[in-house]
């Protein structure tokens, strides 16, 4: 008998490997990989108590985390480019044009 | 358990060769027409007009050499011709390719899986597709395909926007996304989509054309462009895979056109007491017919009509083809509201 | 029974292309791995009787986001991945213990948080019309988030074509 509280556990480690990801990797393609982890283990958390409360309020509470998922990633990529253009790098370490 | 497993893997085994099968004679039908419309006469040697051609085809391409690039990621190198494929050999589960039959005393529909998201299933599957293209192009490890690979896959991603936009138009007619709703919602309204959303099958068609990379729309692929394309680097069955996968989402796209604008198995007015003769032709037999009528239709217009260059292409696809596909869609809405129905 | 099967099959898929995907030497590969991660959370979608936001995840997230990400990582074709030089001052075991705190923190709200009413252990039961549902939900109680959302779009998207611009 598979509960919510399988799901639970399971949108959890999704989240923890995506939190790990985007703490230990440099390269920031991969962080933003991590993000959509994260995001995409919020996702199934939604889904799982839509089908467990028997409605469909969830589902749509997903697409507009998949909206937002989106735009975010499309932002987050041109803020890339643009940046590796001046600095011709992708590691965060060097992504420091804002310390003092 | 029979019908769980048993005659859905008959049916997945009928489709999938009778697909191979379909696309081998579809290389062979387009050499013989481009022939005729050039006036000469095509592949005659192997076996009576050419019959055996693509058997010999398949043999050559089994038999060349498999060549993989000094420095290319060999595990991307294999995996992007199958990733251009499977999402087109899958596409064909949710096509209905006739009513239904009576085999062994059991009723087997003819489309092997009618989920309540058809339409959606063939478009999410479709964006899937891309992904061995940019593969393709960029584990060959050198810069024509890279860049050949950019090119289409930015090309096939404008055009999914605009075909994605008429199938909403044709989902707000017939009210359903399930593909057998939409034939059985034609049968109810008694005429074929295609002259309830002439524009939306125009659009679809030609948006067809430049998702399947046929002329006029197949810079990516031209032999006087960018080397090779993003194939290049591939030879023998790496190469034949592609081929296959061109071909096969050609027969997707006839298919699809076929059952959302051209009333799927249904005999032309299908709701005419006066032409019920018109059932006694097998419902496959009518959906093959009309999906060949488009296959011709895309091979007629290779044959005819000169390539477009890529920013007229893309011109065409942001430009023109998507607010068209977005008026129309307001319009149909507007009708809908309008007349009640 | 099959469920069961089901769910277990996908979680490990799931999780295990996760750990793929953060690990992965090569950033395509990386990619690719989420890729197939989204896919078989697709399939767990069905499973849960989501198909809409099933085939919307295929279409959208794996379909259109990664590419975009695919995209980019082919025009940063970089010679040197970052991870190749060694850093004094990475520290990766920090980044890892803090992940373990954040996780320590998910666990000890599940255990002592506040438990509402009790949620029955059977679920399902939702309409095969999960389209129609969805959608009528979309543009009748959630119409303002739902325009908000388009909002969203076209502004990410004019923020994308600005940055991404050479000159402005």
């Amino acid at each position: 008998m598979i509960t919510q509280t399988h799901y639970l556990v399971l949108s959890t480690a999704l989240f923890f490997i995506g939190v790990v990801g985007v703490m230990t990797r440099r390269n920031v393609i991969v962080i933003l990989l991590s993000i959509e982890l994260m995001l995409n283990a919020v996702n199934i958390n939604l889904i799982a108590f839509s089908y467990y409360l028997k409605s469909e309020i969830g589902q749509v509470f997903a697409i507009f985390v998949i909206c937002v998922a989106a735009a975010e990633a499309a932002v987050g990529l041109g803020i890339i480019l643009a940046f590796y253009r001046n600095k011709e790098t992708v590691n965060i370490d060097e992504m420091n044009l804002m310390r003092w | 358990m029979i019908d769980l497993i048993v005659i859905p893997l008959l049916q997945i085994v009928f489709v999938l060769t009778g697909v191979l099968i379909a696309v081998m004679y579809l290389v062979l039908l387009e050499r013989k027409i481009q022939a005729w419309v050039q006036v000469r006469l095509g592949p005659m040697r192997v076996g009576p007009h050419g019959i055996l051609q693509p058997i010999a085809d398949v043999l050559k391409l089994f038999i060349k050499e498999d060549i993989t690039p000094v420095k290319a990621d060999r595990w991307v190198f294999t995996a992007a011709p199958i990733v251009v494929l499977v999402p087109a050999l899958i596409a064909f589960a949710v096509i209905p390719f006739g009513s239904s039959v009576s085999l062994f005393g059991k009723k087997i529909s003819l489309a092997i899986a009618d989920i309540n998201v058809g339409l959606l299933y063939i478009v999410a599957v479709a964006s899937l597709g891309v992904y061995g293209i940019i593969l393709g192009g960029w584990s060959s490890n050198s810069k024509y395909p890279l860049l050949a690979s950019l090119r289409a896959s930015a090309q096939l991603v404008s055009y999914e926007v605009a075909v994605t936009l008429t199938f909403v138009s044709v989902i707000l007619t017939a009210g359903t996304l399930s593909m057998v709703g939409i034939v059985n919602a034609q049968f109810n309204n008694g005429v074929w989509f295609l002259f309830v959303q002439p524009l939306a099958f125009a659009i679809y068609f030609i948006g067809g054309l430049a998702e399947t990379n046929r002329a006029p729309f197949d810079l990516p692929e031209a032999e006087q462009e960018l080397v090779g394309g993003f194939h290049t680097e591939y030879s023998g069955m790496r190469f034949a895979l592609f081929f296959l996968a061109e071909y096969t989402n050609m027969i997707i796209v006839s298919s699809v056109a076929t059952t959302l604008f051209l009333g799927g198995w249904l005999p032309p007015f299908p709701n005419v007491r006066a032409l019920a003769f018109l059932y006694y032709v097998p419902s496959w037999m009518w959906f093959t017919l009309k999906t060949l009528l488009l296959l011709y239709l895309f091979l007629w217009i290779r044959a005819t009509l000169p390539r477009y260059r890529y920013d007229q292409l893309m011109r065409i696809g942001w430009k023109v083809l998507i607010p068209l596909a977005i008026a129309n869609i307001v319009v149909t809405g507007a009708g809908k509201v309008l007349l009640g129905s | 029974m099959e469920g069961q099967l089901a769910f277990y099959v996908l979680s490990a898929c799931i999780l295990g292309f996760a750990v793929l995907v953060i690990t992965a030497r090569s950033t395509v590969h990386g990619i690719l791995f989420l890729v197939l991660d989204f896919l078989f959370v697709a399939g767990l979608y069905v499973l849960l009787q989501a198909q809409f936001v099933a085939v919307i995840q295929v279409l959208v997230y794996a379909g259109g986001i990664v590419i975009l990400y695919l995209f980019v990582v082919m025009l940063v074709n970089l010679k040197r991945p970052p991870e190749a030089h060694k850093d004094r001052h990475r520290r990766g075991r920090l980044g890892v213990a803090l992940s373990l705190v954040v996780l320590a923190e998910f666990v000890m709200i599940a255990l002592f948080g506040y438990v509402g009413p009790g949620v029955g252990a059977e679920g399902g039961g939702l309409s095969v019309r999960n389209v129609e549902r969805v959608g009528w939900m979309l543009y009748t109680d959630y119409l303002v988030p739902f325009e908000l959302a388009s909002v969203l779009l076209l502004v990410a998207m004019i923020g994308a074509i600005v940055l991404a611009r050479r000159e402005l």
